[in-house]
Protein backbone atom coordinates (compact mmCIF):
# COMPACT_ATOMS: atom_id res chain seq x y z
CA UNK A 1 0.00 0.00 0.00
CA UNK A 2 1.16 3.38 -0.34
CA UNK A 3 1.59 5.77 1.72
CA UNK A 4 -0.96 8.39 -0.07
CA UNK A 5 -3.04 5.90 -0.27
CA UNK A 6 -3.31 4.73 3.27
CA UNK A 7 -3.16 8.42 4.24
CA UNK A 8 -6.63 8.63 1.96
CA UNK A 9 -7.91 5.81 4.25
CA UNK A 10 -6.79 7.17 7.10
CA UNK A 11 -8.90 10.45 6.11
CA UNK A 12 -12.14 8.34 4.93
CA UNK A 13 -11.75 6.59 8.59
CA UNK A 14 -11.39 9.53 11.03
CA UNK A 15 -13.74 9.67 13.45
CA UNK A 16 -16.39 12.74 13.03
CA UNK A 17 -15.81 15.44 15.43
CA UNK A 18 -18.86 16.68 16.97
CA UNK A 19 -18.52 20.14 15.44
CA UNK A 20 -22.27 21.23 16.69
CA UNK A 21 -22.10 20.29 19.43
CA UNK A 22 -18.51 21.92 20.52
CA UNK A 23 -19.48 25.13 18.75
CA UNK A 24 -22.69 24.93 21.05
CA UNK A 25 -20.48 24.55 24.20
CA UNK A 26 -18.19 26.89 22.97
CA UNK A 27 -20.97 29.82 22.87
CA UNK A 28 -22.14 28.63 25.94
CA UNK A 29 -19.00 28.67 27.60
CA UNK A 30 -17.45 31.71 26.16
CA UNK A 31 -20.42 33.37 26.87
CA UNK A 32 -20.70 32.70 30.37
CA UNK A 33 -17.07 34.01 31.18
CA UNK A 34 -18.18 37.11 28.81
CA UNK A 35 -21.38 37.56 31.07
CA UNK A 36 -19.31 37.42 34.42
CA UNK A 37 -16.78 39.80 32.88
CA UNK A 38 -19.59 41.67 31.89
CA UNK A 39 -21.40 41.91 35.94
CA UNK A 40 -17.63 42.42 37.54
CA UNK A 41 -17.05 45.45 34.82
CA UNK A 42 -20.49 46.75 35.99
CA UNK A 43 -19.58 46.68 39.79
CA UNK A 44 -16.26 48.00 39.05
CA UNK A 45 -17.18 50.88 37.37
CA UNK A 46 -19.73 51.81 40.54
CA UNK A 47 -16.04 52.04 42.49
CA UNK A 48 -13.27 53.42 39.64
CA UNK A 49 -13.87 56.93 38.01
CA UNK A 50 -13.23 56.37 34.17
CA UNK A 51 -14.28 53.76 31.82
CA UNK A 52 -10.62 52.85 30.90
CA UNK A 53 -9.50 52.49 34.59
CA UNK A 54 -12.77 50.32 35.47
CA UNK A 55 -12.03 48.27 32.00
CA UNK A 56 -8.27 47.30 33.27
CA UNK A 57 -9.84 46.29 36.94
CA UNK A 58 -12.03 44.27 35.19
CA UNK A 59 -9.11 42.72 33.09
CA UNK A 60 -7.27 42.26 35.99
CA UNK A 61 -10.11 40.22 38.18
CA UNK A 62 -10.54 38.19 35.03
CA UNK A 63 -6.86 36.91 34.85
CA UNK A 64 -6.81 36.42 38.48
CA UNK A 65 -10.09 34.41 38.38
CA UNK A 66 -8.73 32.32 35.09
CA UNK A 67 -5.60 31.80 37.16
CA UNK A 68 -6.98 31.04 40.33
CA UNK A 69 -9.74 28.32 38.70
CA UNK A 70 -6.33 26.78 36.92
CA UNK A 71 -4.59 26.50 40.26
CA UNK A 72 -7.64 24.48 41.80
CA UNK A 73 -7.27 22.33 38.59
CA UNK A 74 -10.88 23.13 37.44
CA UNK A 75 -9.84 25.66 34.21
CA UNK A 76 -8.99 22.53 31.70
CA UNK A 77 -11.75 20.45 32.54
CA UNK A 78 -13.78 23.69 31.59
CA UNK A 79 -12.20 24.10 28.35
CA UNK A 80 -11.96 20.00 28.10
CA UNK A 81 -15.91 21.00 27.31
CA UNK A 82 -16.25 24.15 26.18
CA UNK A 83 -13.04 24.11 23.94
CA UNK A 84 -12.53 27.98 21.86
CA UNK A 85 -15.19 29.27 24.40
CA UNK A 86 -12.63 29.01 27.33
CA UNK A 87 -9.28 29.87 25.11
CA UNK A 88 -10.39 32.92 23.65
CA UNK A 89 -11.45 34.84 26.61
CA UNK A 90 -8.59 36.93 28.97
CA UNK A 91 -9.08 34.17 31.31
CA UNK A 92 -8.04 31.44 28.61
CA UNK A 93 -4.65 33.48 28.21
CA UNK A 94 -4.02 33.68 31.82
CA UNK A 95 -4.58 29.26 31.79
CA UNK A 96 -2.08 29.46 29.66
CA UNK A 97 0.72 31.13 32.01
CA UNK A 98 -0.33 29.52 35.21
CA UNK A 99 -0.39 26.19 33.42
CA UNK A 100 2.95 26.30 32.83
CA UNK A 101 3.68 28.04 35.80
CA UNK A 102 2.57 24.85 37.74
CA UNK A 103 3.78 22.98 35.17
CA UNK A 104 7.89 24.21 35.04
CA UNK A 105 7.83 25.03 38.83
CA UNK A 106 9.45 21.67 39.18
CA UNK A 107 12.90 22.35 37.81
CA UNK A 108 13.14 25.26 40.02
CA UNK A 109 12.02 29.27 39.80
CA UNK A 110 14.83 30.60 37.45
CA UNK A 111 15.45 28.22 34.67
CA UNK A 112 11.63 26.07 35.77
CA UNK A 113 9.02 28.48 36.10
CA UNK A 114 10.80 31.95 35.03
CA UNK A 115 12.10 30.59 31.99
CA UNK A 116 8.98 28.84 31.06
CA UNK A 117 6.27 30.56 32.11
CA UNK A 118 5.88 32.12 28.68
CA UNK A 119 6.58 28.85 26.38
CA UNK A 120 2.54 28.87 25.65
CA UNK A 121 1.58 32.60 25.49
CA UNK A 122 4.59 33.69 24.33
CA UNK A 123 3.86 33.41 21.18
CA UNK A 124 0.52 35.54 21.93
CA UNK A 125 2.41 38.32 23.13
CA UNK A 126 4.95 38.34 20.30
CA UNK A 127 2.38 38.19 17.35
CA UNK A 128 -0.61 40.47 19.27
CA UNK A 129 2.34 43.05 19.77
CA UNK A 130 3.29 42.72 16.27
CA UNK A 131 0.16 43.15 14.73
CA UNK A 132 -0.86 46.13 17.18
CA UNK A 133 2.15 47.56 16.01
CA UNK A 134 1.88 47.25 12.16
CA UNK A 135 -2.24 48.50 12.59
CA UNK A 136 -0.67 51.75 14.33
CA UNK A 137 1.53 51.99 11.78
CA UNK A 138 -0.67 51.87 9.19
CA UNK A 139 -2.86 54.13 10.57
CA UNK A 140 -0.81 56.42 11.88
CA UNK A 141 0.51 56.63 7.84
CA UNK A 142 -2.90 56.94 6.51
CA UNK A 143 -3.52 59.83 8.86
CA UNK A 144 -0.72 61.53 8.07
CA UNK A 145 1.10 61.86 11.39
CA UNK A 146 4.35 61.80 10.08
CA UNK B 1 19.71 -19.07 7.49
CA UNK B 2 20.77 -19.34 11.29
CA UNK B 3 20.25 -22.34 13.56
CA UNK B 4 17.21 -20.69 15.40
CA UNK B 5 16.00 -18.32 12.30
CA UNK B 6 12.21 -19.11 11.04
CA UNK B 7 11.83 -17.20 8.07
CA UNK B 8 12.84 -13.73 7.25
CA UNK B 9 12.39 -11.66 10.75
CA UNK B 10 11.11 -14.55 12.90
CA UNK B 11 13.32 -16.20 15.46
CA UNK B 12 12.15 -18.92 17.97
CA UNK B 13 12.99 -20.15 21.53
CA UNK B 14 13.67 -24.36 21.74
CA UNK B 15 14.81 -23.58 25.17
CA UNK B 16 11.14 -22.05 26.20
CA UNK B 17 12.31 -19.29 28.55
CA UNK B 18 9.52 -19.05 30.97
CA UNK B 19 8.13 -15.87 32.79
CA UNK B 20 8.48 -16.88 36.21
CA UNK B 21 7.83 -14.03 38.01
CA UNK B 22 5.96 -10.72 37.37
CA UNK B 23 4.46 -7.40 38.72
CA UNK B 24 2.09 -4.80 37.59
CA UNK B 25 1.50 -1.81 39.16
CA UNK B 26 -1.01 1.03 37.29
CA UNK B 27 -2.03 4.73 38.65
CA UNK B 28 -5.83 5.31 39.63
CA UNK B 29 -7.58 5.55 36.27
CA UNK B 30 -6.43 2.26 34.77
CA UNK B 31 -6.77 0.81 38.37
CA UNK B 32 -11.28 1.84 37.94
CA UNK B 33 -10.92 0.53 34.25
CA UNK B 34 -12.64 -3.11 33.39
CA UNK B 35 -9.33 -4.59 33.61
CA UNK B 36 -8.42 -3.29 36.89
CA UNK B 37 -8.51 -6.59 38.99
CA UNK B 38 -6.12 -7.93 36.99
CA UNK B 39 -3.09 -5.39 37.97
CA UNK B 40 -1.25 -6.87 40.77
CA UNK B 41 -1.43 -3.08 42.62
CA UNK B 42 -3.31 -0.15 41.77
CA UNK B 43 -2.06 3.28 43.03
CA UNK B 44 -4.17 5.74 45.61
CA UNK B 45 -2.49 8.22 44.42
CA UNK B 46 -0.38 8.59 41.19
CA UNK B 47 2.41 10.56 42.41
CA UNK B 48 3.30 8.18 45.50
CA UNK B 49 3.46 11.52 47.77
CA UNK B 50 6.84 11.92 45.58
CA UNK B 51 7.28 15.94 44.58
CA UNK B 52 7.34 15.44 40.63
CA UNK B 53 5.97 12.99 38.16
CA UNK B 54 8.79 11.80 37.10
CA UNK B 55 10.16 10.88 40.62
CA UNK B 56 7.18 8.85 40.62
CA UNK B 57 7.68 6.88 37.63
CA UNK B 58 11.14 6.08 38.29
CA UNK B 59 9.52 4.86 41.55
CA UNK B 60 6.75 3.20 40.44
CA UNK B 61 9.06 1.33 38.12
CA UNK B 62 11.47 0.28 40.58
CA UNK B 63 8.55 -1.14 42.92
CA UNK B 64 7.48 -3.09 40.42
CA UNK B 65 11.38 -4.80 39.78
CA UNK B 66 11.38 -4.73 43.60
CA UNK B 67 8.46 -7.02 43.86
CA UNK B 68 8.62 -9.21 40.92
CA UNK B 69 12.48 -10.10 42.53
CA UNK B 70 10.73 -11.03 45.51
CA UNK B 71 7.99 -13.02 44.06
CA UNK B 72 10.42 -15.20 42.74
CA UNK B 73 12.28 -15.66 45.42
CA UNK B 74 15.28 -13.73 43.95
CA UNK B 75 17.39 -11.07 44.92
CA UNK B 76 18.88 -8.51 42.12
CA UNK B 77 21.80 -10.73 42.16
CA UNK B 78 20.38 -13.88 40.84
CA UNK B 79 19.69 -11.65 37.74
CA UNK B 80 22.46 -11.22 34.73
CA UNK B 81 21.09 -9.06 33.04
CA UNK B 82 18.28 -5.34 33.31
CA UNK B 83 16.24 -4.60 30.06
CA UNK B 84 14.52 -1.90 30.64
CA UNK B 85 12.47 1.08 29.15
CA UNK B 86 10.05 4.05 29.03
CA UNK B 87 9.51 7.00 27.19
CA UNK B 88 10.69 9.97 28.64
CA UNK B 89 13.97 11.81 26.86
CA UNK B 90 17.51 9.25 27.33
CA UNK B 91 15.14 6.44 29.06
CA UNK B 92 15.53 7.96 32.10
CA UNK B 93 13.23 6.43 34.57
CA UNK B 94 14.67 3.57 33.25
CA UNK B 95 18.32 4.23 34.11
CA UNK B 96 17.48 5.83 37.66
CA UNK B 97 15.54 1.94 38.29
CA UNK B 98 18.60 0.80 37.12
CA UNK B 99 20.87 2.86 39.32
CA UNK B 100 18.71 1.24 41.95
CA UNK B 101 19.20 -2.28 40.74
CA UNK B 102 22.19 -2.66 40.51
CA UNK B 103 22.43 -5.40 37.93
CA UNK B 104 24.19 -4.92 34.09
CA UNK B 105 22.03 -2.78 32.51
CA UNK B 106 20.85 -2.54 28.63
CA UNK B 107 18.44 0.47 28.34
CA UNK B 108 16.16 0.22 25.35
CA UNK B 109 13.34 2.62 23.28
CA UNK B 110 10.46 1.49 20.97
CA UNK B 111 7.89 3.92 22.53
CA UNK B 112 5.06 1.79 23.73
CA UNK B 113 6.33 -1.04 22.18
CA UNK B 114 9.50 -1.30 24.55
CA UNK B 115 8.07 -4.24 26.23
CA UNK B 116 7.47 -6.93 23.47
CA UNK B 117 11.27 -5.81 21.92
CA UNK B 118 12.71 -6.14 25.84
CA UNK B 119 10.91 -10.04 25.91
CA UNK B 120 12.36 -10.91 22.97
CA UNK B 121 15.74 -9.62 23.07
CA UNK B 122 15.79 -11.68 26.76
CA UNK B 123 14.61 -14.60 25.66
CA UNK B 124 17.56 -14.19 23.03
CA UNK B 125 19.87 -13.92 26.09
CA UNK B 126 18.76 -17.15 27.77
CA UNK B 127 18.32 -18.99 24.43
CA UNK B 128 21.86 -18.57 23.66
CA UNK B 129 22.99 -19.56 27.16
CA UNK B 130 24.03 -15.62 27.84
CA UNK B 131 22.28 -15.76 30.98
CA UNK B 132 19.62 -17.95 33.11
CA UNK B 133 17.58 -15.41 34.63
CA UNK B 134 17.08 -11.90 33.06
CA UNK B 135 14.69 -9.11 34.31
CA UNK B 136 12.37 -6.94 31.57
CA UNK B 137 10.60 -4.05 32.77
CA UNK B 138 8.85 -0.57 31.60
CA UNK B 139 7.17 2.71 32.82
CA UNK B 140 5.36 5.17 31.88
CA UNK B 141 3.48 7.78 33.63
CA UNK B 142 0.48 10.43 32.42
CA UNK B 143 1.89 13.27 33.62
CA UNK B 144 5.34 13.24 32.55
CA UNK B 145 4.44 11.88 29.09
CA UNK B 146 2.33 14.74 28.92
CA UNK B 147 4.68 17.11 29.43
CA UNK B 148 7.35 15.85 27.14
CA UNK B 149 5.14 15.35 24.09
CA UNK B 150 2.57 17.49 24.82
CA UNK B 151 1.52 20.38 27.00
CA UNK B 152 1.22 21.51 30.49
CA UNK B 153 -1.48 19.50 32.49
CA UNK B 154 -4.09 22.33 33.43
CA UNK B 155 -3.63 24.23 29.97
CA UNK B 156 -6.68 24.55 28.29
CA UNK B 157 -6.57 21.80 25.76
CA UNK B 158 -9.73 20.08 23.99
CA UNK B 159 -8.93 16.60 23.40
CA UNK B 160 -9.68 15.22 19.92
CA UNK B 161 -11.44 11.98 19.78
CA UNK B 162 -8.36 10.24 18.40
CA UNK B 163 -6.16 11.42 21.34
CA UNK B 164 -4.55 8.53 23.42
CA UNK B 165 -4.70 8.57 27.17
CA UNK B 166 -0.71 7.50 28.71
CA UNK B 167 -1.30 4.41 31.03
CA UNK B 168 0.21 5.43 34.80
CA UNK B 169 1.87 2.18 35.61
CA UNK B 170 4.94 -0.30 35.13
CA UNK B 171 4.95 -3.67 34.27
CA UNK B 172 8.34 -5.85 35.41
CA UNK B 173 8.79 -9.47 34.92
CA UNK B 174 12.00 -12.46 35.71
CA UNK B 175 12.18 -14.54 32.50
CA UNK B 176 14.45 -17.58 33.04
CA UNK B 177 15.67 -20.71 31.25
CA UNK B 178 14.11 -22.90 34.17
CA UNK B 179 10.77 -23.25 36.32
CA UNK B 180 7.43 -22.18 35.80
CA UNK B 181 5.48 -19.82 33.99
CA UNK B 182 4.08 -18.90 30.36
CA UNK B 183 6.47 -19.78 27.86
CA UNK B 184 7.98 -17.74 25.11
CA UNK B 185 8.54 -19.35 22.01
CA UNK B 186 8.98 -16.78 19.05
CA UNK B 187 9.85 -13.24 18.32
CA UNK B 188 9.01 -11.23 15.06
CA UNK B 189 11.17 -7.88 15.60
CA UNK B 190 9.73 -5.68 13.25
CA UNK B 191 11.29 -3.13 10.54
CA UNK B 192 10.19 0.83 11.00
CA UNK B 193 7.39 1.77 8.79
CA UNK B 194 6.48 5.35 7.92
CA UNK B 195 3.44 5.83 6.21
CA UNK B 196 3.88 9.51 6.12
CA UNK B 197 1.35 11.03 8.80
CA UNK B 198 2.11 13.47 10.86
CA UNK B 199 -0.97 13.87 13.32
CA UNK B 200 0.77 13.23 17.18
CA UNK B 201 -2.99 13.38 17.78
CA UNK B 202 -3.49 10.02 16.29
CA UNK B 203 -0.60 7.54 16.45
CA UNK B 204 -2.72 4.90 16.11
CA UNK B 205 -3.33 5.44 12.45
CA UNK B 206 0.30 5.78 12.02
CA UNK B 207 0.88 2.79 14.18
CA UNK B 208 -1.49 0.32 12.01
CA UNK B 209 0.58 -0.44 9.27
CA UNK B 210 3.97 -1.59 11.28
CA UNK B 211 1.62 -3.69 13.98
CA UNK B 212 -0.03 -5.08 9.99
CA UNK B 213 3.49 -5.52 8.58
CA UNK B 214 4.93 -7.46 11.75
CA UNK B 215 1.65 -9.40 12.01
CA UNK B 216 1.81 -10.44 8.33
CA UNK B 217 5.84 -11.05 8.44
CA UNK B 218 4.80 -13.64 11.59
CA UNK B 219 2.19 -15.20 10.06
CA UNK B 220 4.29 -15.90 6.59
CA UNK B 221 7.61 -16.63 8.73
CA UNK B 222 5.75 -19.31 11.11
CA UNK B 223 3.24 -20.53 8.88
CA UNK B 224 0.61 -20.08 11.83
CA UNK B 225 -2.83 -18.75 10.54
CA UNK B 226 -3.77 -16.14 12.66
CA UNK B 227 -6.38 -17.90 14.34
CA UNK B 228 -3.95 -20.26 15.61
CA UNK B 229 -3.97 -17.83 18.75
CA UNK B 230 -6.52 -17.51 21.43
CA UNK B 231 -5.45 -14.17 21.29
CA UNK B 232 -3.51 -11.74 19.11
CA UNK B 233 -3.46 -8.72 21.70
CA UNK B 234 -1.31 -5.14 19.88
CA UNK B 235 -0.53 -2.89 21.96
CA UNK B 236 -1.21 0.03 21.94
CA UNK B 237 -3.40 1.08 18.78
CA UNK B 238 -6.29 2.15 20.56
CA UNK B 239 -10.10 2.09 19.49
CA UNK B 240 -9.04 4.60 16.13
CA UNK B 241 -5.95 2.35 15.49
CA UNK B 242 -7.58 -1.09 15.75
CA UNK B 243 -9.55 0.30 13.37
CA UNK B 244 -7.15 1.06 10.49
CA UNK B 245 -5.67 -2.70 11.42
CA UNK B 246 -8.96 -4.02 10.12
CA UNK B 247 -9.50 -1.28 7.27
CA UNK B 248 -5.66 -2.68 6.10
CA UNK B 249 -6.43 -6.22 6.38
CA UNK B 250 -9.43 -6.08 4.38
CA UNK B 251 -7.87 -3.89 1.64
CA UNK B 252 -4.81 -6.52 1.45
CA UNK B 253 -7.40 -9.55 1.94
CA UNK B 254 -5.82 -10.81 4.98
CA UNK B 255 -8.00 -12.31 7.47
CA UNK B 256 -8.30 -11.23 10.50
CA UNK B 257 -10.28 -13.59 13.51
CA UNK B 258 -12.29 -12.04 15.98
CA UNK B 259 -9.19 -13.09 18.13
CA UNK B 260 -7.33 -9.67 17.76
CA UNK B 261 -8.10 -7.22 20.75
CA UNK B 262 -5.79 -4.12 21.76
CA UNK B 263 -4.49 -2.99 24.83
CA UNK B 264 -5.14 0.08 24.76
CA UNK B 265 -8.82 -0.45 23.31
CA UNK B 266 -9.36 -2.53 26.40
CA UNK B 267 -7.80 -1.10 29.27
CA UNK B 268 -10.13 1.88 30.08
CA UNK B 269 -13.27 0.24 28.67
CA UNK B 270 -15.48 2.70 27.04
CA UNK B 271 -14.47 5.98 29.26
CA UNK B 272 -14.64 8.64 26.63
CA UNK B 273 -12.54 10.96 29.03
CA UNK B 274 -9.62 9.51 26.93
CA UNK B 275 -10.43 9.24 23.87
CA UNK B 276 -9.63 6.43 21.68
CA UNK B 277 -7.94 4.43 24.80
CA UNK B 278 -4.43 4.34 25.92
CA UNK B 279 -0.66 4.27 24.89
CA UNK B 280 2.44 4.28 26.88
CA UNK B 281 5.17 1.86 27.41
CA UNK B 282 3.44 0.46 30.40
CA UNK B 283 0.26 -0.07 28.84
CA UNK B 284 1.42 -3.77 26.64
CA UNK B 285 3.37 -4.75 29.93
CA UNK B 286 0.71 -4.64 32.54
CA UNK B 287 -1.76 -6.13 30.03
CA UNK B 288 0.88 -8.21 29.28
CA UNK B 289 1.78 -9.56 32.91
CA UNK B 290 -1.77 -8.38 35.04
CA UNK B 291 -4.32 -9.82 31.87
CA UNK B 292 -2.67 -12.30 29.71
CA UNK B 293 -0.52 -13.79 32.62
CA UNK B 294 -3.58 -14.91 34.41
CA UNK B 295 -5.60 -16.22 31.74
CA UNK B 296 -2.17 -18.11 30.52
CA UNK B 297 -2.32 -19.34 34.59
CA UNK B 298 -6.05 -20.18 34.71
CA UNK B 299 -5.92 -22.25 31.06
CA UNK B 300 -8.62 -19.40 30.04
CA UNK B 301 -6.01 -19.06 26.73
CA UNK B 302 -3.49 -21.27 25.72
CA UNK B 303 -1.72 -18.96 23.15
CA UNK B 304 -1.08 -15.16 22.89
CA UNK B 305 0.80 -13.28 19.85
CA UNK B 306 1.60 -9.82 21.81
CA UNK B 307 2.22 -7.18 19.18
CA UNK B 308 3.44 -4.33 20.66
CA UNK B 309 3.54 -0.98 18.82
CA UNK B 310 5.31 2.34 19.00
CA UNK B 311 5.45 5.30 17.20
CA UNK B 312 8.86 6.96 17.28
CA UNK B 313 8.20 10.49 17.39
CA UNK B 314 9.74 13.18 19.42
CA UNK B 315 8.08 17.19 19.93
CA UNK B 316 11.12 18.38 17.59
CA UNK B 317 10.55 16.48 14.39
CA UNK B 318 6.86 16.66 14.47
CA UNK B 319 7.48 20.66 15.09
CA UNK B 320 9.89 20.42 12.00
CA UNK B 321 7.23 18.82 9.94
CA UNK B 322 8.36 14.84 10.03
CA UNK B 323 6.09 11.94 9.91
CA UNK B 324 6.46 9.27 12.42
CA UNK B 325 8.03 6.51 12.37
CA UNK B 326 6.46 3.03 14.25
CA UNK B 327 7.58 0.17 14.58
CA UNK B 328 5.70 -2.99 16.01
CA UNK B 329 7.47 -5.88 17.97
CA UNK B 330 5.58 -9.19 18.23
CA UNK B 331 6.66 -12.57 21.03
CA UNK B 332 4.69 -15.59 21.23
CA UNK B 333 3.84 -16.44 24.50
CA UNK B 334 2.18 -19.66 25.69
CA UNK B 335 0.82 -21.20 28.42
Amino acid sequence: MKPQEYQALVKENQPPRAIGKNVFLAFLVGGAISAVGQLVLEFVSGVERTTDEAAAVTLAIMILLGSVLTGLGVYDKIAEKGGAGAAVPITGFSNTVTAAAMEFRREGFILGMGAKMFVIAGPVLVYGILSGFTVALIKAVVLGYF
Amino acid sequence: MAANQVGRQTITFGILPRLVSMHTIVGTLEGKGPYGGYFHEVLEDDLLGQKTAEKAERQILENAVNEALRKGGLVPQDVQYYISGDLLNQVISAVFSARSLGVPFLGIFSACGTFAQGLGLASIMLQGGFADKVMVATSSHYQTAERQYRYPIELNIQHVPTNQHTVTGAGACVLATEGEGPKITHATFGKVVDMGLKNPNDMGSAMAPAAFATLEQHVQDTGRPPDYYDLILTGDLGRQGLKMLHVIAEKKGFALGSNLQDGGALIYGNDPKVGAGASGAACSAVMTLGFVATQLYQGKLQKVLLIGTGALLNQLTIQQGDSIPTVAHAVAIEA
